[in-house]
């Protein structure tokens, strides 16, 4: 970009900001708006109870104050995060291994195309319907207790939505499912865009699988890795239909799958846009603390 | 990452190419299974579903589309156009915005490029639940309830496909092809449009699958900004099928009312599948 | 309050008069809808007020004013119940296709949103809240509401006193008391009217009861179950022989709840009547000792007693559980072999029931007023819901008449005529402890319970949960 100071190039970057009107355009409106309305209500009580509306009046700091104090905010985060990681551990590893194979050469996979086109099948499928399923599948007396009981692995029906760690490990086990397939594609995409005359040198070199994997695709890979992973963690802040369907809305057992978006949506039923939008700031901040450690530990990594 | 590390190191190439398909082979019934078992809950009665469930198809398919789908109380057929025309406008709009976004911020060099790049990627970062509330009074105040636009503009300003976007360009968009084309006389609209658009290919794709498949199966915000019958996209109606009263109330044809609205996005999918899967490779750009 | 008092006045005026009034009662109404949409909601009713007092002189005229009735009447609800009612028992309903519908030249256009996620009140609270600025053929006609949230409606100025329809207490004598108490509002004023009754009792399934107990008969299946006690005793003699009492804890909920003596909210403080904790301790027991399991009502887990091989000994619930919800289509079920018989069981209690109600600034009066008195006062097609649909009608004379019938039976209770059994259920019901937080209470107790139920938490704590998501869900309530 040295090249910017020269008189020919500089009347090009004028261009830069033509491409960009749309977007900034569009999101003034559509996004910041609504931003800065939730940011301003977060300061006021302003409720409905019943058909009666209470409020707006204005109470400062007092919204945040309830949500601080009642203490509920750090479990649910504490929650959100767990499910998160129980399912993003393993996606990015299946996505890796996968993708690994797709690109090695010397495997030469028959059917890639076959396998490629169905990991991606579970996104489409409406995490409700999918919640849905899941939800008689794991039932008291559904099919996937009837197997385990004629395993003989256990006596009585195992209920899947009464422990703590069951259900979590559902919400994870098709977080996963659903979105495996969407990281693997975008690894995939990424990898395609690795030179192939890098590996068939590195071949050449008498490189083995591994080697090909950790020195040339993983570090090429690092912008589309930082992308996923990031967009991983936002998806998995906003976690909501599918715990949501699956314990009813409750987040059951004892609320420990309930996720912050799932108690958002609880201060929607009055339209509490006073304590929703103190929630939503704070939501806010959550999810930019922890991009920012995502991506710092990234490019710090990358020196 | 450690035992793929030993498999590979060790094993010969037969061995390793076997576990490889065991793997996916596992890995491809647990996507497919789901779609087995919508299938057969499709086909069954009211009744049988509650008796739970059995691997093998039953008879009320037809009875089921045709109730719960065709000649239901909720207009389907309505329902699919209406879904169509917006994830199908939304996926165009979409892509088609944040590659030039993207191209925006990865190709030219001014004064806010570094701020509005830290600026997008600090947006992307709010949930769009958190703008939802005040999202809603927006389209109160503008009369843009029951409207599609309130579905299909904001996804214009996509800072997430926007980021993938970028992340894509910059490790398979050289800047030097975008000098030859200036040098060549191309103008810069004419060079996104008929030079890095179809470079884009791939990623253009894989974020229209994404964006289509998501604006889909959206119900949060169609739920909140359509009420009339007629406006409604499929995930509202099928909801609304969902919660019919004990009187009506037919888990069968909830199922075949979701199979009919996977079908298309399917079909959509492996349309644009081609270009993920088959093989394209950005490799001979470099260079 | 003026209001109320003149639109009495008028009403009363007017049923004096001749049938005219019946046209004259809609011409008041049609003035505000009229009126420039500045109005602002709260202004609404009072504007109504000053309109209607000079309509009076009009009266007369008024049939010459029935033409400005709506062309259209809007009804709003979650379901296809009261649908199927017009349909099949209101004289000069045609259907035109699943959403529309023709009485004489008035369309007739039904507003279906369900209940799941609050979607119906959400949709009808932002409509009604439009009301007064809506154009006259969108405003709503009708909208039905349930008794779990009925004073939020109720207590409003949104819905019409029944009285300013035209409608007598006379014409209403024949209803049970209960169905009135449910939509009166603080001032005495009626709001709404229902067409059914909805008295529980326990069904039980005669082939577990005449193995577990040796006869199927009602009277000798009362004996065993005539109060908590008997039933925990009985119970115990089920678990025996493999079968659960009932199949949740929560089937035996709505008997508690309809049996408090305090409301859940006092003075804007959440209560726990002694009936309802009660009916925490008595459900602790009987899971502990493996009667009764925890799933929520309405689940596949919970309907696996539908069938012989769900080992079910009883369910609690009116006449709409009976004929709709247990699968009596499905060939296998117990109810499709009438394999049930219902007994009163240890206490009478309700569940369920849906109301009709008008809005305010309908234009359609007459015609509102005429459906609720064909649907909820004609004891002829009151008879006729009975006999076709099973339902429980709320009309004394047709439900004694019916269980007197020697030739009315249920099938789904293998023969038995019950009706007698929901009467006397029916006059017992009272229903004065209910609140506009009953919805989100129920709900909200029952998830929270569950916990302390199997075993996660401890009943202090799951009160505390409790308490914690109704705030959530009102936040102008303490705890």
């Amino acid at each position: 970009m040295e090249k910017a100071k020269r008189g020919k190039v500089v009347s090009y970057n004028k261009w830069g900001y033509f491409f960009l009107i749309p977007f900034v355009v569009v999101y003034a409106i559509f996004q910041l708006i609504p931003l800065v309305s939730t940011i301003y209500n977060s300061f006021f009580e302003n409720y409905r109870s019943g058909l009666t509306q209470v409020g707006p009046n204005f109470i400062g700091l007092k919204n945040y104050m309830t949500l601080f104090t009642n203490g509920d905010l750090l479990s649910y985060t504490r929650n959100t995060m767990i499910m998160w990681i129980l399912g993003f551990v393993p996606q990015i590893l299946v996505s890796l291994l996968l993708g690994a194979w797709f690109s090695d050469p010397s495997l030469r996979l028959k059917f890639q195309r076959f396998f490629k086109t169905v990991i991606y099948l579970p996104n489409l499928i409406m995490a409700s319907a999918f919640s849905m399923l899941f939800f008689t599948l794991f039932a008291d007396s559904g099919p996937i207790n009837s197997i385990l009981i004629s395993l003989g692995i256990f006596s009585a029906p195992y209920k899947f939505m009464s422990h703590v760690w069951s259900v979590r490990g559902l919400v994870a086990l098709m977080n996963f499912i659903m979105w495996f397939g969407n990281t693997t594609i975008l690894l995939m995409a990424g990898m395609m865009g690795i030179d192939p005359s890098l590996y068939e040198a590195a071949q050449v070199d008498g490189a083995t699988a591994t080697q090909i994997f950790y020195r040339i695709t993983l570090p090429l890979l690092r912008p589309i890795l930082l992308y996923v992973m990031i967009t991983s963690l936002i998806g998995g802040l906003q976690m909501f239909d599918v715990p949501q369907i699956l314990t009813n809305g409750t987040g059951d057992p004892v609320r420990s799958s309930m996720t912050l978006i799932m108690y958002l949506n609880k201060h929607l039923f009055s339209k509490n846009f006073g304590l929703g939008g103190a929630l939503s700031v704070l939501l806010f901040i959550i999810t930019g603390i922890f991009s920012l450690i995502v991506f710092k530990l990234n490019t710090s990594t990358e020196k | 990452m450690n035992t793929e590390n030993k498999t590979s190191k060790g094993l010969p190439i037969g061995v390793r190419r076997a576990i490889a398909y065991i793997v996916l082979a596992i890995v491809s019934i647990l996507c497919i299974i789901w779609f087995y078992i919508l299938f057969i809950n499709a086909t069954r009665s009211k009744g049988e579903l509650t008796r739970g469930f059995t691997p093998i198809p039953s008879t009320h398919l037809l009875e089921n589309l045709r109730d719960g789908v065709f000649h239901g109380t909720q207009p389907f057929v309505r329902g699919m156009l209406n879904s169509l025309f917006v994830a199908g406008c939304s996926a165009a709009l979409c892509t088609y915005f944040s590659t030039m976004t993207a191209y925006a911020i990865h190709v030219y060099d001014f004064k806010l490029k570094k701020f509005m790049s830290t600026f997008i990627l600090a947006v992307m970062m709010i949930p769009t639940q958190v703008t939802a509330l005040g999202f809603l009074q927006l389209v109160g105040r503008m009369k843009l309830e029951d409207n599609f636009i309130p579905l299909i503009i904001p996804a214009i300003a996509a800072p997430v496909t926007y980021f993938y976007m970028k992340q894509y360009m910059e490790s398979t968009l050289p800047l030097s092809l975008i000098e030859a084309a200036r040098i060549d006389g191309s103008g810069e609209f004419r060079t996104f449009n008929s030079i890095v658009l179809p470079l884009m290919k791939p990623a253009i794709a894989v974020q229209a699958i994404f964006t289509f498949v998501s604006s889909w199966n959206n119900y949060f915000t169609p739920a909140l900004i359509l009420h009339k019958d007629l406006m409604k996209t499929l995930p509202i109606l099928i909801a609304q099928l969902r919660s019919a009263d004990f009187l009506k109330f037919n888990m069968g044809h909830v199922y075949a009312a979701i199979a009919f609205s996977i079908f298309p996005v399917i079909v959509v999918y492996l349309i644009l599948s081609k270009y993920i899967v088959g093989g394209t490779t950005l490799g001979g750009v470099k260079g | 309050m003026k209001k109320r008092t003149i639109s009495v006045l008028l009403a009363t005026a007017m049923v004096a008069g001749t049938l005219a009034a019946c046209g004259g009662s809609s011409a008041p109404a049609e003035k505000p809808a009229e009126e420039p949409a500045a109005e602002t909601t709260e202004e609404a009713p009072a504007e109504e007020t000053a309109e209607e007092a000079p309509a009076e002189e009009t009266a007369e005229e008024a049939p010459a004013e029935e033409s400005a009735e709506g062309k259209v009447l809007n009804i709003y609800c979650w379901n296809e119940e009261f649908k199927s009612r017009v349909k099949d028992h209101y004289p000069g309903y045609e259907e035109v296709d699943a959403t529309h519908g023709k009485i004489g030249d008035v369309e007739v256009v039904w507003n279906i949103t369900p209940n799941e996620n609050n979607a119906y009140q959400n949709n009808l609270d932002e409509t009604l809240l439009k009301q007064a600025d809506a154009a006259a053929d969108d405003k709503i006609d009708i909208f039905l509401i349930e008794a779990d949230y009925a004073l939020k409606y109720v207590g409003t100025d949104y819905t019409m006193p029944v009285a300013d329809l035209g409608i007598t207490e006379d014409e209403l004598a024949n209803q049970y008391g209960y169905t009135k108490d449910v939509v009166t509002d603080a001032n005495g004023a009626l709001k709404g009217l229902s067409w059914q009754g909805c008295p529980g009792v326990m069904i039980y399934n005669r082939a577990a009861a005449k193995e577990v107990f040796g006869s199927e008969e009602p009277a000798d299946i009362q004996a065993k179950f005539s109060d908590w006690d008997a039933f925990v005793a009985s119970a115990k003699e089920l678990k025996d022989k493999g079968y659960s009492v009932v199949s949740s804890v929560n089937d035996t909920y709505r008997v508690y709840s309809n049996n408090v003596t305090s409301p859940w909210v006092v003075d804007g403080k959440i209560n726990l009547d002694p009936n309802i904790k009660k009916w925490v301790d008595d459900s602790k027991a009987l899971v502990d000792a493996g009667y009764a399991g925890t799933h929520d009502l309405w689940s596949d887990d919970w309907s696996k007693g539908f069938y012989p091989d769900g080992k079910v000994f009883a369910y609690f619930g009116p006449a709409w559980l009976i004929d709709f919800c247990m699968a009596a289509d499905t060939e296998g079920s117990i109810a499709n072999a009438g394999g049930w018989a219902a007994t009163e069981g240890p206490q009478g209690f309700n569940w369920g029931g849906t109301w009709i109600c008008a809005a305010t600034g309908t234009d359609n009066q007459t015609l509102v007023a005429d459906i609720m008195r064909q649907l909820t006062c004609n004891e002829e097609i009151m008879t006729d819901i009975v006999k076709k649909d099973n339902d429980f009608v709320n009309n004394k004379p047709a439900m004694e008449a019916m269980a007197a019938d020697e030739s009315y039976g249920d099938a789904v209770l293998g023969g038995q005529n019950a009706l007698g059994m929901f009467c006397a259920g029916a006059d017992k019901i009272v229903m004065d402890q209910i609140t506009i937080y009953d919805q989100g209470c129920t709900e909200e107790f029952q998830k929270a319970m569950k916990g302390y139920f199997e075993g996660q938490q401890d009943f202090d704590a799951a009160y505390e949960a409790f308490c914690k998501a109704v705030v959530e869900k009102y936040p102008e309530l303490t705890y």
